[in-house]
């Protein structure tokens, strides 16, 4: 018989090599699913997790790799520091819209001027617009006690009417015929969020979501915020004790995944996306979840992770339109993954022991 | 800009070493935004897709790509499918239509057909259907068999498309039973089967009989299925499994013809950049079946209708017609013409409720 014993302290190797052994148990039973869909598994495998990078085209899907991930890393670095401290943001997708429609709404009321504070104006703008739609779960949560879980995840829904009535009301092109949808940036140059280095897939998104990886893990390694989140995570109790002022901290956690949420919406509105449309959101803030789970909420993993997501999408599509593999099919795999690395964790807080059979 | 000559210049330089490999075989790729097994929008595409192979064998190849979000993804998604050799792409929502674009100006070799836009180029064409003809004799049908008078209309947003159909369906409504009113509910997604349900149940407690749809889904049909006496129609798909009702007829999106025409195109080197918007007449919308739910004459004063649209003696949209503020639109006897119908987002006279904007 098996039986699991709980670990004195967490084990630093399997947290460590936890999701990597996910990530091949990933491949192994989404194989097995491939093969039942009467697809050759090894085929479809290396189409998701190889070719994006090593394959024919890998010179386009390189940079679109660093597209995709950007956005996902933005979200879950400011999504993680919550969730260290025990405070559960679920609405990035709501402050991810608010900041979209607010940076292209700065952007787009000085058209069609060229000059070059716009794009700052827009990040900027983009930065409040998810700030403060974060800061509503912030201070309901503070002054009233109500559940941030769901006050920021009601408000993803309230933001996809303000965006759906944006995109047909107040920021619809004016020479669009009527159709919703706000003017493309691509056609206005002082707002675009042009790629800096467009093979790499570098824009500015990219750019901040490395420089939000870096400060992160400085905050969190050597400033005392990073300290005070990391104990109310660990022992609330002992937080206050310690002299954490609670409010405060649900403000600045919220405030600041709201923030980055924000940026990026307007990097990916001004830039990849293009226009403020009615189906603007594509899921990156529900996504990002799972990828600050999958970095084990830490800077480094983060990025690693969201890396791994857009590789999963990319490679994803490519096996979609290469192979026939329905997306449905594609989606579980990236469940799995998920699922895996939960399941896995049990080795990192749990020892498995071999127990004799009792002889009746 | 500087990347992108690269970028289109490697895409050439493949193309040219592909096309030799692909030369007998013709490469047709789908971009969809909902799942093939919607039943509805993208299905009836999917059809098309099917008849395109049907039609060529084993001289086509196709391949397809379902819910693509309309954003940056579709860009990669068409880009992923020109460079893999794809010769003709078909974006099958409005919402492709600035990416359709970017990615035909990167591959000037490939054909890009997008569905229900207006931006074309030297390779991108555009195709809609007229599906206010079909409105049209949806709109006698209901007007002549609700007995309450109110007629609930699940709109999904308020693009044009959608605004002409709620106004040929109302008009034509209005002509037979001047006592109409309709109720539109903007449900803002095209395929959500919990909203649409929900709208649809919301518009039958007010009192519709009639749930006219312009969502992808069967969810509504469903609704209707559970109150007596309620009827409905099938959208962009027939829809039958509701049939004899609440479904007794439907609007069916035909592409097959143009899809198997346009790929018969690429192959004899003919294709150029068109502007396509056909009806009734051309087989790209069709009526579904009229049950039996039907009485026989207005089952046959609604084919009659669908045949005069059809054979051009009658256009949907014939004066004498006012938009909704009172302000004369057509003349007694003067048609509405293409550009005011492609971009209309008004309603005529004696709607209610504002278009939401």
């Amino acid at each position: 018989m098996l039986r699991l014993e709980k670990r004195p302290a967490p084990s630093r190797f399997w947290s460590a090599s936890a999701p990597i052994l996910a990530v091949v148990l990933t491949m192994i039973a989404g194989g097995i699913l491939f093969a039942f869909l009467g697809k050759n598994p090894v085929e479809a495998i290396r189409t998701i997790f190889w070719d994006p990078i090593f394959g024919e085209f890998a010179f386009y899907y390189r940079g679109q790799l660093l597209v995709k991930a950007a956005p996902l890393i933005l979200i879950a670095i400011g999504l993680s520091l919550g969730f260290r401290a025990g405070i559960w943001n679920i609405g990035a997708e709501g402050q991810y819209i608010m900041g979209a429609i607010f940076g292209a709404g700065a952007g787009l009321a000085f058209y069609p001027s060229d000059s070059f504070l716009i794009f700052p104006l827009m990040i900027v703008a983009g930065a409040f617009g998810g700030w403060i739609w974060a800061m509503i779960p912030a201070i309901l949560k503070t002054r009233f006690g109500t559940n941030e879980i769901l006050v920021s995840l009601m408000l993803v829904y309230v933001a996809e009417a303000i965006l759906a009535s944006m995109s047909s009301g107040l920021l619809r092109n004016p020479d669009g015929m009527g159709f919703p949808g706000s003017r493309n940036f691509k056609e206005f140059p002082a707002a675009h969020n042009d790629f800096i280095i467009e093979a790499a897939g570098i824009h500015w998104g990219v750019v901040f979501a490395f420089l939000a990886v870096i400060s992160t893990y400085v905050l969190l390694s050597r400033h005392l915020l990073g300290f005070q989140i990391r104990l109310t995570g660990e022992s609330p109790r002992a937080a206050r004790f310690a002299g954490v002022n609670p409010s405060l901290l649900i403000v600045f956690c919220l405030g600041l995944s709201g923030a980055l949420a924000g940026l990026a919406g307007l990097f990916e509105v001004s830039g990849p996306a293009g226009q403020i449309s009615i189906d603007f959101n594509s899921g990156y803030g529900f996504t990002a979840i799972i990828v600050a789970f999958l970095g084990r909420l830490n800077p480094i993993g983060i990025l690693l992770a969201g890396l791994l997501m857009a590789l999963t999408y990319i490679g994803g599509e490519a096996a979609q339109g290469n192979l026939g593999l329905p997306a449905a099919a594609i989606q579980l795999l990236q469940g799995m993954l998920l699922f895996f690395l939960l399941a896995v964790d049990v080795l990192s807080n749990f020892r498995i022991r071999r127990t004799k059979n009792e002889v009746a | 800009m500087r990347i992108t000559s690269i970028l289109a210049g490697a895409a050439l330089a493949l193309g040219l070493a592909g096309g030799a490999i692909a030369q007998d075989k013709t490469k047709v790729g789908f971009v969809f935004v909902g799942p093939v097994g919607d039943g509805g929008w993208t299905y009836e595409h999917n059809q098309g897709r099917l008849a395109i192979e049907a039609e060529f064998g084993d001289k086509v190849e196709t391949v397809f790509q379902e819910n693509v979000p309309e954003g940056a993804d579709a860009e990669r998604v068409m880009t992923q499918m020109a460079l893999g050799g794809a010769d003709l792409i078909f974006t099958t929502s409005f919402g492709y239509m600035d990416q359709t674009l970017a990615v035909a100006a990167k591959f000037p070799n490939v054909k890009f057909e997008h569905a229900t836009g207006y931006k074309r180029s030297d390779n991108v064409s555009t195709y809609s259907a007229r599906f206010y003809e079909g409105r049209a004799v949806q709109g006698h049908i209901a007007g002549k068999m609700t007995k309450t008078n109110k007629i609930g209309y699940i709109a999904s947003f308020p693009i044009p498309e959608v605004i002409r159909g709620i106004n040929s369906a109302y008009i034509h409504a209005k002509r037979v039973n001047p006592d109409v009113e309709f109720s539109v509910v903007w449900a803002y997604t095209w395929f959500d089967p919990a909203k649409e349900a929900d709208a649809a149940k919301a518009l039958i407690e007010q009192g519709a009989d009639v749930i006219l749809q312009h969502t992808d889904s069967t969810a509504p049909l469903a609704a209707a299925e559970q109150t007596e006496g309620v009827i409905g129609f099938g959208q962009a798909s027939d829809m039958s499994e509701y049939a004899p009702a609440p479904r007794v007829s439907s609007i069916i999106d035909n592409w097959a013809p143009y899809y198997v025409a346009r790929t018969k195109a690429v192959m004899d080197g003919t294709w150029t950049s068109v502007d396509t918007w056909d009806g009734i007449s051309a087989g790209m919308v069709k009526i579904g079946e009229i049950t039996d739910a039907v009485p026989a004459d207005v089952k046959a004063e609604a084919l009659a209708l669908a045949a005069s649209i059809a054979s051009g003696d009658y256009e949907p949209f014939t004066g004498p017609l006012n938009k909704q503020d009172g302000s004369a639109w057509l003349a007694a006897g003067e048609t509405a013409d293409d550009g005011t119908l492609a971009g209309m987002s008004f309603y005529v006279e004696g709607l209610t409720g504002d278009v939401p904007n």
